[in-house]
């Protein structure tokens, strides 16, 4: 079937601020679609809340609205727009909610509106429990037995029937939120409620639990004239019980005969086929691992995070087809784009196994629970691609940058057996990890599987794994036919010398060594192309991993090569910014005429597909694995500014090894993070900074500190997204910390500052050796002490006097010029006393840079690229200094994942915690704000009650903004403390009791609705049984605003001041 | 234990061998099926060829005995990436090594069989020697230049004498070109009753046995080294519904005038996308065939062309013009590979009842007494 020529202009819904649940995989997504209708001629209008996007570039649609996904915007865009399509299945969970919004509030009907793809009915029969229950019952597909609960109490009834473990699962929620495995009755209770909070509809499918069971999925394409086809399966290493986001996952599954596999394609195809779906569609199955008994656990009537999995582990781009099927193609007449000559109506063959690892947050999150369960809590994920299975996950290991480098914990061996016996048993994200250690501590392959309900064929592997590590660290001498075996494992370099030292022997201990003695017998890697087709058709995607194997299948061409590292997978604080810029010096480095070559390992992310650049590695960031590839392309240099502290991080270990780094030196880099060089190079520019030292014992940070006076900053030398740092008050709090930081990070000095309590500002700059441009100056909204990566930031200032501005301007030229940065820098500052004080210098590409390139429609990365290649600024039309500013204000807003990290303080703090980010634009600061934080989430109701439990110290502070609410009308509801200092300064206060105080208190109320805003600021101690953290988790648990910063409050005070009509009496006539 | 794959344009592979010890030749295939080894090797349309996989991990879930498609596989040699000893599947009996063990194939592992599977794309199938003795090179050279490809492959797989699958609907004589065991198990799963004949088996002989139709099997090689059974389709073609599967594809075209061709490097996997030329729809099929019918030979020819392969655009399907008999180049029994074509043994049946309600027999008795009136009338002369 021919394009649908009736429609002309397509409305694209994205997905979003990234959160737990909804990652960078929905801008890979959109951006396919986005271009995938712009090549058939349509006029694409997209709208996405999220600026950390490339979907959001204007060259991606025709017009891009940066603004809140919600019901009341949306509605405006498609009056303004007037398109005659929409596509809701590329935006993942939000967007089909807002489609399944505007569906039901008539908008789509009223304004004339196709659905495209997927229609409502099939989205509904999906995605609501029972009709899915219904569907499945009419197909013969079996489903656990279950039940559709509104009330805690139904749960439990059916709970009582059919027996403990119960999975509850809410309906409509992202990632599983809220829901879990419930063993008892109490943890049915507090679940079912939680879910049905949740549910945006209020209900919880309770069903019996078949955790144990092999978990298999099945990415499927359908289109308008019923052809289907299977792109993809993938099965879990984790049985049933941990969610899919957060299993390790290989495709294609490898424990299923083909009997069994044929038996779940034709069930994907039944489902897909009754569902009616126009594009991509995900089903999971659990398998009985003893006989052919299988159960649909899940169906995503959408592309998802494993469609972006499946894309990158076959080549097949799912949402780039879902697209085209959406505007009426049918698979059989779209080229498959990765052979060019045959066509994506066909299943993608693999020969290679793939394996996926998720990168959780728990790094950051000390306090967070571990355990993994229903509800997903990785924030990322990497992918590696290897000829065996050992290959692969070695890979995948060290592609994590979590601190080791292969199936291996430092700690592991200090575990008590019931320790260890209790984590195979509850699996958390160490689980591999402790599998291995099991093997090494000599346990039976069967008593693990017992405990764990790993499938053998995994279990085998990884014991084969240690009983290879045993050999290797029992031969005295390693042998080339050792070495080589070892490669073909995965081993790296710095693992088989490491295994080496753990044997005691002398030689090849380290990886400098091994990598000598292995280049000297040749044993170099060779590189074989993801084709789709197992080599079956001649393909020309310059998709390439690496294996040890015979044939070499990269060609050579005479062009000049420029090498271009990525950021991995998306943590907190290195988050899908950096994709962006590093896509973006992609596309500069082709139009100068190079060729750009990439190396990342995230599947998510628009960096690796494979069209983006001339040659994708899908390689780790790892130093053996970018040499390797540097040594086949043998490019003029390498970028590692793009890549966040990922790629800075390997520009030591390259310019030792001889690569030249494009852009500022290791010098300069190492000159802004050295805090002894970079303290130095202050006072030589003769720029403020706060004073500080750096320690390496906990004495001299003591000493340090007290001569400072309290409060300090401290934080290691070595930061990635504020991790470890904090503001400590007493010399207590010190030596916790000392304990602490130095454990998480031993090679690296621990710094101490004194901690200024000022406004704090950014400003992002590109410098080509001679000019350096400002493009614009972000205020942040919480003062300093709160991550630069969890304020408000706002651009242009609002409140910073133009004296200031320069100041910071010529300061940032100062630095800028005195590092030698060439390319992007990024530099904070905090006002204090009418100072500006520099806290931070990253000369790197930094979180804000496509927020900004946005709102000053600079294109910073590309700008900074071309920098870099050697081209002037000057030559481009930009002149020194800071550019004129917008007249629009922009305003960039964190979101967070709290709700799916249970016991992490939702406080903002020195240590970053947010996921992701939204935008708001507006003519006005207030509505520009008001955007953003409806974008971000935030219900704003015109009237409602504010709770208040504010420390001491912040009282008088809050007493006045807090008046300025209950002048708009908001009523105020405070706890003891606070409500007799809001009384006396003459507010009517209801007053609720404390936790302490008895039933109903302060909870009871956030529980039961009662409260729209929570303002709770910090008391001292963290430990998470203080009043205070319950207090703000109940708050994020029932989806309360909980705001923890003054300035947060003041801002939304400020904003609901301007955009709210007041009114005010008369003013009485003075009497003469 | 080290084993090697010399090919006849002299490349030569080194890797381990497993299954057995010794020397064997033949044809180097490349199978793109992740899954279904097992059907793979016991395919006996595999007769005398060197299969390699392109999955590399093989033998994940072992062997059991329910997913033979043959009682013995008639391979010459298993080569895979990656021998996995230790299956996990519940239904797994036994791993791969014991099966070849058991029936003297030899097995190598642990080379680069993207590499191969490469050079059989770009320079075609071709000969090629496994081993895991010691000779020189030379001598496995000289070896492969004087062994020729099989041509007998047909008889050699094909039963050698008649049995039957009773069932209690249509009776369909299944004849035997090295049929893997799928065919039968779709014909008794829809209630047929089955009378499976050798290769060999002339029109005569079939007509005895009364059949409601035939089909036709797969089976190995080229189709041109069984003209007996072109013979044999002619003579029945008309007389009774017939549905040919791959060699039997070939052969039904052969017999109707057709010609056939030997593919570069043929469709071997569980992936081939048809496309139905009536209803445009495109069906993921299993295939596994060396030739092909040629698209220009049937012009000319009472064959309609009924699907085509969406990628090379070959012919997948055809049907008579003029009576009741179609052929498909594909495994609509699957095993291995997807199981969405199954419905055409569902219209091959349809196809003998439809031709039932347009041929209405006279009732047995009256037609019986007919010819053995008949017959006296004969003798009284």
């Amino acid at each position: 079937m021919p394009r649908n020529n009736k429609l002309k202009k397509i409305l694209v819904i994205g997905s979003g601020p990234i959160v737990i649940g909804q990652a960078a995989e929905f801008d890979y997504a959109g951006t396919q679609a986005c271009q995938a209708l712009k090549e058939e001629g349509y006029e694409v209008v997209l709208i996405n809340s999220n600026p950390a996007t490339i979907m959001t570039d204007t060259n991606m649609a025709d017009k891009v609205y940066i603004e809140p996904i919600t019901l009341d915007f949306v509605t405006q865009i498609i009056r303004q727009e007037r398109p005659d399509g929409l596509l809701p299945t590329l935006g993942g969970q939000t967007g089909l909610n807002m489609a399944v919004e505007l569906a039901r509030a008539g908008v789509l009907e009223r304004e004339n509106v196709q659905l495209l793809g997927t229609q409502l009915t099939a989205i509904e029969k999906a995605e609501d429990r029972d009709l899915f229950r219904d569907l499945m019952r009419e197909l013969e597909q079996p489903v656990p037995e279950s039940v559709i609960v509104t009330t805690v109490e139904e749960a439990v009834v059916f709970a009582n029937e059919i027996g403990y473990p119960i999975i509850v699962r809410p309906a409509y929620t992202l990632g599983g939120t809220g829901g879990g495995i419930c063993a008892d009755e109490v943890e049915l209770r507090e679940t079912v409620a939680s879910g049905i909070r949740y549910s945006p509809i209020s209900q919880c499918l309770i069903e019996k639990s078949i955790a144990g069971m092999k978990e298999v999925e099945y990415e499927v394409m359908r289109d308008a004239n019923d052809n289907c086809i299977v792109v993809c399966n993938m099965e879990n290493f984790d049985p049933v019980g941990v969610h899919t986001g957060d299993s390790i996952v290989v495709a294609p599954s490898q424990t299923l005969s083909d009997r069994e596999y044929q038996m779940l394609r034709s069930a994907s195809l039944k489902i897909i086929r009754a569902l009616n779906i126009e594009g991509g569609c995900n089903v999971q199955f659990a398998l009985d691992p003893f006989s052919f008994q299988y159960y649909v656990i899940e169906v995503n009537p959408r592309v998802s995070r494993s469609s972006a999995l499946a894309s990158k582990a076959t080549g097949y781009p799912i949402a780039k087809m879902a697209a085209k099927i959406a505007i009426g193609y049918t698979l059989d007449e779209i080229v498959n784009p990765v052979t060019g000559q045959t066509y994506a109506c066909f299943e993608p063959t693999l020969d290679y196994i793939v394996s996926k690892i998720p990168r959780w947050p728990f790094d950051k999150f000390i306090s967070a629970n571990r355990k993994l369960g229903t509800q997903m809590k990785a924030t990322g994920e990497v992918m590696a691609i290897g000829r065996t299975f050992e290959e692969s996950i070695h890979k995948a290991v060290r592609s994590l940058e979590i601190g080791t480098h292969r199936i291996h914990l430092k700690d592991a061996g200090e575990l008590t057996e019931d320790v260890l016996k209790v984590r195979l048993q509850k699996p958390d994200d160490e689980r591999m990890f402790l599998v291995a250690e099991a093997f090494r501590r000599g346990y039976k392959l069967q008593e693990i599987q017992d405990l764990t309900n790993i499938d053998w064929w995994f279990l085998d592997k990884l014991e084969g794994i240690v009983a290879f590590e045993a050999q290797l660290r029992g031969a005295t001498i390693l042998t080339k036919e050792q070495l080589y075996q070892a490669k073909r494992k995965g081993f790296s370099d710095r693992s088989i010398a490491e295994i080496r030292r753990e044997g005691g022997h002398s030689t090849h201990t380290n990886e400098y060594d091994i990598r000598a003695y292995r280049l000297e017998h040749g044993l170099k890697p060779v590189y074989k192309m993801v084709d789709t087709c197992a080599a079956e058709f001649e393909a020309t995607t310059p998709y390439y991993y690496s294996t040890y194997e015979v044939e070499n299948e990269v060609t050579e061409t005479d062009k000049q090569k420029v090498l271009v590292l990525g950021s991995g997978p998306i943590r907190i604080g290195q988050g899908i910014e950096f994709d962006y810029s590093t896509v973006h010096a992609v596309w500069a480095i082709q139009k100068a005429g190079y060729e750009a070559v990439i190396i990342n390992n995230n599947p998510e992310t628009v960096s690796t597909d494979f069209s983006t650049s001339d040659r994708l590695y899908f390689e780790p960031l790892f130093f053996e694995d970018v040499m390797n590839v540097i040594e086949q392309e043998k490019p003029i240099g390498v970028i590692v500014q793009f890549g966040g502290q990922t790629a800075i991080n390997l520009a030591a270990p390259l310019t030792k090894a001889g690569v030249r780094i494009l852009g500022s030196s290791l010098e300069s880099i190492d000159a802004a993070e050295d805090r002894k060089k970079f303290e130095a190079l202050l006072r030589e520019l003769n720029v403020p900074q706060p004073q500080g030292s750096t320690v390496t014992s906990v004495d001299a940070a003591v000493a340090v500190a007290q001569g400072l006076g309290y409060p300090v900053l401290v934080r290691p030398s070595y930061v990635l997204g504020g991790r470890a740092m904090e503001i400590v008050y007493s010399d207590e709090e010190l030596l916790t910390y000392m304990v602490q930081a130095v454990k998480i990070n031993p090679e690296h000095p621990v710094l101490i500052d004194r901690y200024m309590l000022g406004k704090e500002a950014e400003v992002d700059a590109i410098c080509d050796g001679d000019t350096v441009l400002i493009p614009g100056i972000m205020e942040h909204v919480e003062r300093a002490g709160v991550h630069s990566g969890d304020s408000i930031a706002v651009y242009p200032p609002q409140s910073i006097s133009q004296e200031l501005q320069q100041k910071m301007v010529d300061i940032t030229i100062k630095i800028a010029r005195g590092l030698n940065v060439i390319g992007l820098v990024n530099i904070q500052f905090v006002i204090f006393q009418d100072e500006v004080y520099v806290i931070e210098v990253n000369p790197r590409s930094s979180r804000t840079v496509p927020f900004l390139s946005k709102v000053t429609n600079i294109p910073m990365a590309n700008l900074a690229t071309q920098a870099i290649l050697g081209t002037k600024l000057t030559d481009l039309g930009y002149t020194e200094g800071l550019w004129p500013e917008d007249e629009y204000v922009s305003v960039k807003v964190p979101v967070f994942s709290f709700a799916k990290l249970r016991r992490v303080d939702p406080t903002l703090t020195p240590e970053m915690k947010s996921t992701g980010e939204v935008m708001g634009r507006d003519q006005h600061y207030a509505k520009a704000l008001y955007k953003g934080l409806v974008g971000a989430g935030m219900r704003i109701p015109p009237t409602g009650s504010i709770i208040a439990t504010v420390a001491d110290k912040d009282k008088p502070e809050a007493i006045e903004i807090l008046r300025g609410f209950y002048e708009l009308g908001y009523n105020i509801i405070a706890t003891g403390g606070t409500a007799t200092a809001l009384e006396e300064a003459g507010l009517r206060v209801k007053t609720v009791n404390k936790l302490s105080e008895g039933s109903p208190n302060i909870l009871d109320l956030i529980r039961d609705g009662q409260a729209h805003f929570v303002v709770n600021t910090l008391t001292k101690g963290k430990a998470p049984e203080r009043d205070g953290f319950r207090i703000r988790r109940e708050a994020v648990e029932n989806g309360v605003v909980c705001m923890t910063s003054l300035d947060t409050v003041r801002a939304l005070l400020n904003m609901l001041e301007t955009i709210n009509f007041s009114s005010r009496p008369m003013p009485v006539l003075a009497k003469k | 234990m080290q084993a090697r794959l010399l090919l006849e344009d002299g490349t030569l592979f080194t890797g381990l061998g497993f299954g057995a010890e010794g020397q064997s030749s033949g044809e180097v295939v490349f199978n793109t099926g992740i899954t279904g080894y097992q059907e793979v090797l016991s395919d006996p349309s595999y007769c005398g060829q060197i299969v390699s996989m392109t999955y590399p991990l093989i033998g994940n879930y072992g062997i059991t005995r329910d997913d033979f498609e043959t009682v013995a596989p008639f391979i010459h040699g298993f080569v895979v990436r990656r021998h996995e000893p230790i299956p996990s599947n519940w239904r797994a009996q036994y791993s791969i090594d014991g099966l070849l063990k058991e029936h003297g194939i030899i097995g190598i592992s642990e080379i680069d069989t993207r590499m191969l599977t490469r050079i059989l794309r770009h320079h075609g199938t071709m000969k090629g020697i496994l081993t895991t003795g010691n000779e020189r090179v030379e001598e496995l050279q000289e070896r492969l230049s004087v062994t020729p490809l099989m041509r007998d492959q047909v008889a050699r797989t094909s039963t050698k004498s008649i049995f039957t699958s009773p069932g209690e609907r249509e009776r369909i004589v299944l004849v035997d070109y090295g049929a893997k065991s799928g065919i039968l198990r779709e014909l008794t799963k829809r209630g047929c009753d089955v009378v499976v004949v050798p290769h060999d088996t002339t029109a005569e002989q079939i007509r005895r046995l009364n059949p409601d139709g035939i089909q036709l099997s797969n089976g190995p090689g080229d189709p041109k080294d069984v003209p007996h059974a072109v013979k044999m389709i002619q003579e029945l073609l008309g007389e009774y519904p017939i549905f040919g599967i791959c060699l039997g594809h070939q052969l039904f075209a052969l017999a109707c005038g057709a010609d056939t061709a030997k593919l570069k490097f043929g469709h071997r996997g569980g992936n081939h996308p048809v496309k139905d030329l009536a209803t445009n729809r495109c069906y993921i099929t299993s295939q596994n065939h060396g030739y092909t019918v040629l698209e220009e030979t049937v012009a000319g020819t009472k064959l309609e062309v009924t699907h085509i392969n969406n990628n090379d655009r070959t012919i997948e399907g055809l049907k008579h013009a003029e009576f009741p008999a179609f052929s498909v180049q594909y495994h609509p029994e699957a095993a291995p590979g997807p199981l969405d074509n199954s419905y055409l043994f569902d219209q091959f049946l349809d196809m003998i009842r439809e031709t039932k309600r347009n041929n209405p027999q006279k009732p047995r008795q009256a037609q019986l007494a007919a010819s053995l009136r008949g017959e006296l009338q004969y003798a009284q002369k």
